[in-house]
């Protein structure tokens, strides 16, 4: 399953809404969130709807092809890579070298990257601290992505504190 | 109810003076009582027809140790008496001498209450089967929390609930460190120190600081809650020692905090300082303990409280004393 967002534009009387959803439950999807934007109404009139939804990866192109197909807008369609996060503190003797390696053995695994990293270093030979952030595609990743960084900074004797 | 007291050092002596104190108030909820024995590790006193807990307390005082008049594995073995109120020191490797106290007295049909984590750890099943085969029962809600609920909470109060993960914090001197280093941003090894001067951590801090203390603490809590016959071995514990103020400085900044924290849950155990978010119920302060606990019917249910002290461990072991007179909690 991946999650993807979309913007439709849809004509402001019934039943338009469910010309979008139909397609997204035939293939198998689930719809995560719908907002209407009423304040941004476009000059002809139809009001932007933002749907989330989560799909399978290979229905993500037939999902675009069905709904345009019954007419509708669509403004925007996204897949959104990370749907979850999570923050670690890393603590050690944390060298350049050491540091790309840990952000590459996220990063190389597709599924989940690091998003965010703030290192201090404090007086020279004392242990460094890292405050890095990972986002994955889904929890389960976010999990293995997390057991791949303990394991590589427990090779380089670094200490990962984990959220709770 | 006659009560052999096993142990006479702060919590043993705790529970002579609640014993002492609210005599009146505890004999409407578990009957008339009496204190036959208390032992210490050097000798102890008795009377069939029940000590005067003042002066036992008054001689301890005075002479750092009981007379020689009787050991406590002749309590255990011989005497005659329904209770044992078993508060000698933890030794989580071998149990002992608790140990050895818990199963003499199970054996011989004697119920027993205990603060003391030793025994539980080492041999959980053991023990519960030797209760149920004698007929005896073996309360331990004061090794877990101190006056903290938790053992009772679950049993009694979420009874029908499965408990299906526990996670918390279960030693008072590491959060003491911790949320100290918090607002000082000092180092450990200062903090530490400080600890140790206002009595919060013992000269030798290694139990508390590695998380020997929680880790025992929590294999208890998962097996007597959670089913599981897990020992100490199967914990995954890291201690708090390399933390540095630029850790809690870093963590502070993107609004965590951290604190040692003690989870079990059907895949693992483990003991090691955690990312907290700030305004996260286990984000507390002091030398105070709390545990979260999640359920399939109640959901998650957080208590907190102090997890030691004198007269708060007794807090735990009267509970369970009045717990074995009332029908609720069988
Ligand atoms: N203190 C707390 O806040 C707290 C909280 C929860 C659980 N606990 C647990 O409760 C237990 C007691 O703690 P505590 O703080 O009271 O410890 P403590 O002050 O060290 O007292 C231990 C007592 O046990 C006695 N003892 C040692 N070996 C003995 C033996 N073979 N037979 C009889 N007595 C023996 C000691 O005798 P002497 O007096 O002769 O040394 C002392 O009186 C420990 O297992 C501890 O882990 C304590």
């Amino acid at each position: 399953m991946i999650n993807l967002t979309m913007v439709v534009e849809l004509e402001d009387k019934p039943g338009q809404l469910i010309k979008v959803l139909e397609p997204i439950s035939k293939l198998g999807g689930n719809v995560v969130s719908v907002t209407h934007r009423r304040d941004e109404v476009t000059p002809l009139g139809r009001i932007p709807v933002r749907i989330a939804v989560q799909i399978d990866e290979s229905k993500m192109d037939r999902l675009l092809r069905e709904i345009e197909g019954r007419g509708i807008i669509v403004r925007s369609f996204n897949r959104v890579r990370h749907a979850v996060a999570t923050s670690l503190l890393l603590i050690g003797h944390i060298i350049h070298t050491d540091l790309r390696e840990t952000v590459d053995a996220i990063d190389k695994t597709g599924f989940a990257e690091v998003v965010e990293m703030r290192i201090v270093m404090p007086e020279l030979n004392k242990p460094s601290t890292a405050f890095i952030k990972v986002s994955a595609v889904n929890e389960e990743k976010l999990k293995e992505s997390v057991e791949i960084l303990k394991g590589v900074c427990k090779s380089k004797g670094i200490k990962v504190i984990e959220p709770l | 109810m006659r009560i052999a007291i096993v142990g006479f050092g702060s919590v043993g002596r705790g529970v002579a003076k609640v014993l002492i104190e609210k005599r009146s108030y505890l004999r409407n909820l578990i009957g008339d009582y009496r204190v036959v024995a208390v032992t210490d590790s050097k000798g102890g006193v008795y009377d069939e027809n029940g000590l005067d807990l003042r002066k036992v307390l008054e001689i301890k005082r005075r002479k750092g140790s009981l007379p020689e008049e009787i050991t406590s594995i002749e309590v255990v073995r011989d005497l005659d008496f329904d209770v044992c109120i078993e508060v000698t020191p933890t030794n989580v490797e071998s149990g002992e001498p608790g140990l050895t106290h818990i199963r003499e007295c199970l054996k011989r049909g004697i119920d027993v209450v205990t603060s003391n984590k030793g025994p539980l750890v080492v041999a959980f099943r053991e023990l519960m089967d030797l209760a149920e085969k004698n007929d005896a029962r073996l309360m331990f809600e004061a090794t877990v929390g101190g006056a903290m609920p938790v053992i009772k909470l679950a049993k009694v109060d979420l009874a029908g609930n499965e408990i299906i993960s526990v996670k918390g914090i279960l030693n008072g001197t590491c959060n003491y460190i911790l949320s100290r280093m918090e607002k000082e941003l000092l180092p450990y090894e200062m903090i530490l120190e400080e600890a140790k001067e206002l009595g919060i951590a013992e000269r030798d801090p290694t139990y508390d600081v590695e998380g020997i203390d929680a880790g025992a603490k929590l294999v208890i809590i998962a097996n007597a809650l959670m089913g599981l016959n897990a020992k100490f071995e199967d914990v995954e514990r890291v201690g708090i020692s390399d933390l540095t103020p630029e850790a809690f400085k870093v963590a502070l900044e993107n609004g965590y905090t951290i604190r040692l924290i003690a989870e079990a849950n059907r895949e693992y155990l483990r003991v090691s300082p955690r990312l907290i978010p700030l305004n996260h119920p286990l984000a507390i302060y002091g030398t105070l303990n709390a545990l979260e606990i999640e359920t399939d019917l109640a959901g998650e249910v957080f208590v907190i409280g102090k997890g030691a002290g004198s007269v708060e461990t007794a807090s735990a072991i009267i509970s369970d004393l009045i717990c074995l007179k009332s029908l609720r909690c069988s």
